[in-house]
């Protein structure tokens, strides 16, 4: 008996003990995109040696749920957004000032190694008995569908439908759809760049051509409710500058630099 | 019992305590189940309601979960009898490893069911694979749809139809059996009318948890509308495009599902009625016979 209540008295300690020391830090939180788990990691732990008693909160979810969240009234102090039309809700609504353009993210096909029938191109797409997308909803599905749009401008008008015919699925998550290819119950999805980028040899990655893929664009800003500005403003240069971007980058990320914006490129 | 033994009695104090603390626990619980459903009602108005009623998602989901959980309800209840019965009269070690086993899906997230689904039936699976030389595919169809829901919702049929069948009087059978009938006609006129109302009562259960069955269908059958998308998909999707069209959604789903059950309750207070007068039936030709 005697030794349990050591036991508690010991853990109560150190959780009031861990409970100080983070209050004497200073928590920044970032609102991250999902995809940006493993870079904005690796730039959490570069920043916080760099800024001693900072420590970097990050909270990754899909945009559009943080953006709902910053809605309703998250305390964050930087949002990076996996695509323009939730950051610009936000600014919209005055809660951001000034996003900025840090990375892009690549949709590719992936195909399963034991397809019956060769996927070689995006061409070849309705070639495969069983196709997942993303659902019209988020944002893969997105640009999957302005993908075959595209792509029915180049491999004929009937590209899409002869698609769709195919599509046995419409996953509300991107992780959904490589899952589904890597267990070999799809023949091809279309993912980012980044889900494959730590995938082994499970699925086979097939380009999308430059004229016809849709490139994901992601932003960041500091929230205009953020206690310390300067700090978060550090955090924005920290994932523009080239530690960052190389981060970025080892994750499968394109540069942010100068981009087609969707719009233009139509 | 004496006047201070009734522990729900009203005659003393320390009863008058213990049954108003029975009743604010039993308020409390009540009002934490009924709050989240209130308010998804009363936060959705007539308008969004009509709205949300037109999405396109909606029909087509309400037809699927309709047919399929109709469908999941016959597979579950009547090879989930006869389990059950053979559980009960059978009763020892391989029974009780068994029972347990059939309990196993209630406790694995739905997610992992789905998975689990998949890597049996799925093109690669240990059974799929075989199926799929013969052509069958099974993963992103109907039929996926349905099996599921029989994954998730059979268990709680079984479980109810094993409780049923074991509080069965042995009298009663015995009676039956001694006066000439059949294993098969016993069961049939005297264990199933006795058994109905848990029977009728897990088949809600079972049922109900087809209707809200949602993750092992998204990771087996996938969400396609009108093939595969169930109303709780069909809520999820809308989700990411449209509150109003989800709470909407929802709102049809616990309509339903309220009316399913409260007219399958009715019938099982109905059997109940029927079972009793069967039972003092029976249970006096036992007295006839002892004497």
């Amino acid at each position: 008996m005697k030794g349990w209540v050591a036991v508690v008295a010991a853990l109560l300690a150190s959780v009031v003990h861990a409970g100080a020391a983070e209050a004497s830090e200073r928590a920044m939180v970032v609102f991250g995109a999902a995809s940006l788990r493993e870079p904005f990691g690796t730039i959490a732990e570069r920043f916080e040696t760099r800024h001693p008693g900072v420590h970097v909160v990050v909270n990754l979810a899909g945009s559009q749920e943080l953006a709902a969240q910053i809605l309703n009234g998250a305390a964050a102090d930087v949002f990076a957004s996996a695509d323009p039309a939730n950051m610009a809700k936000l600014v919209k609504l005055g809660l951001v000032e000034r996003p900025r353009l840090f990375a892009r993210n690549a949709p590719v096909l992936v195909v399963t190694p034991d397809s019956p029938t060769p996927i070689r191109s995006l061409e070849d797409l309705p070639r495969a008995a069983r196709i997942v997308l993303g659902g019209p909803e988020v944002p893969i599905g997105r640009y999957t569908r302005e993908i075959l749009e595209r792509a029915s401008e180049r491999y004929g008008r009937d590209f899409r439908k002869r698609v769709e015919e195919r599509v046995v699925s419409n996953e509300l998550n991107v992780r959904q759809v490589l899952a589904k290819v890597r267990l070999g119950e799809a023949d091809a999805g279309i993912v980012y760049r980044t889900d494959v980028t730590s995938v082994g040899g499970d699925v086979v990655v097939v380009e999308i051509p430059p004229g016809v893929n849709v490139i994901a664009e992601y932003s960041i800003a500091v929230l205009k409710a953020a206690p310390d500005r300067t700090l978060a403003d550090a955090w924005v240069e920290a994932v523009s500058g080239p530690e960052g971007q190389a981060a970025l980058a080892a994750a499968g990320f394109l540069a942010g630099g100068e981009s087609v914006s969707r719009g233009d490129s139509r | 019992m004496s006047a201070s033994g009734g522990w729900l009695g009203s005659g003393s104090r320390r009863g008058a305590l213990g049954h108003a603390l029975s009743v604010i626990a039993a308020l409390a619980l009540l009002g934490f189940l009924l709050l989240p459903i209130v308010a998804l009602v009363v936060t959705t108005g007539i308008a969004d309601l009509v709205a949300g009623l037109r999405h396109p998602l909606v029909l087509p989901a309400l037809r699927l979960s309709l047919l399929t959980t109709s469908v999941s309800l016959v597979l579950v209840v009547l090879p989930g009898t006869a389990l059950a019965w053979l559980l009960v009269r059978r009763e020892g070690t391989v029974s009780q490893w068994i029972e347990t086993a059939v309990q196993l899906p209630v406790v694995i997230p739905p997610a992992v069911g789905g998975l689990a689904l998949l890597l049996a039936f799925g093109r690669k699976g240990l059974l799929g694979a075989s199926l799929a030389r013969f052509g069958i595919a099974v993963p992103f169809t109907t039929i996926a749809v349905v099996l599921a829901e029989v994954f998730v919702s059979a268990p709680f049929f079984v479980l109810a139809a094993t409780a049923a069948f074991r509080r069965l009087d042995p009298n009663l059978w015995i009676v039956a059996r001694s006066l000439g009938a059949s294993p098969l006609r016993a069961f049939i006129r005297v264990a199933l009318p006795v058994a109905a109302p848990s029977l009728i009562s897990g088949a809600a259960m079972s049922w109900a948890r087809s209707l809200g069955e949602f993750g092992a269908t998204l990771m087996f059958a996938g969400n396609l509308t009108g093939r595969t998308q169930t109303l709780p998909l069909a809520v999820y999707t809308a989700l990411e495009s449209d509150l109003r069209a989800a709470q909407a959604i929802s709102i049809v789903l616990v309509v339903i599902a309220f009316g399913l059950l409260l007219v399958l309750r009715r019938g099982a207070a109905a059997s109940a009625g029927a079972a009793f007068g069967f039972r003092s039936l029976a249970s006096s030709r036992m007295e006839d016979r002892r004497r």
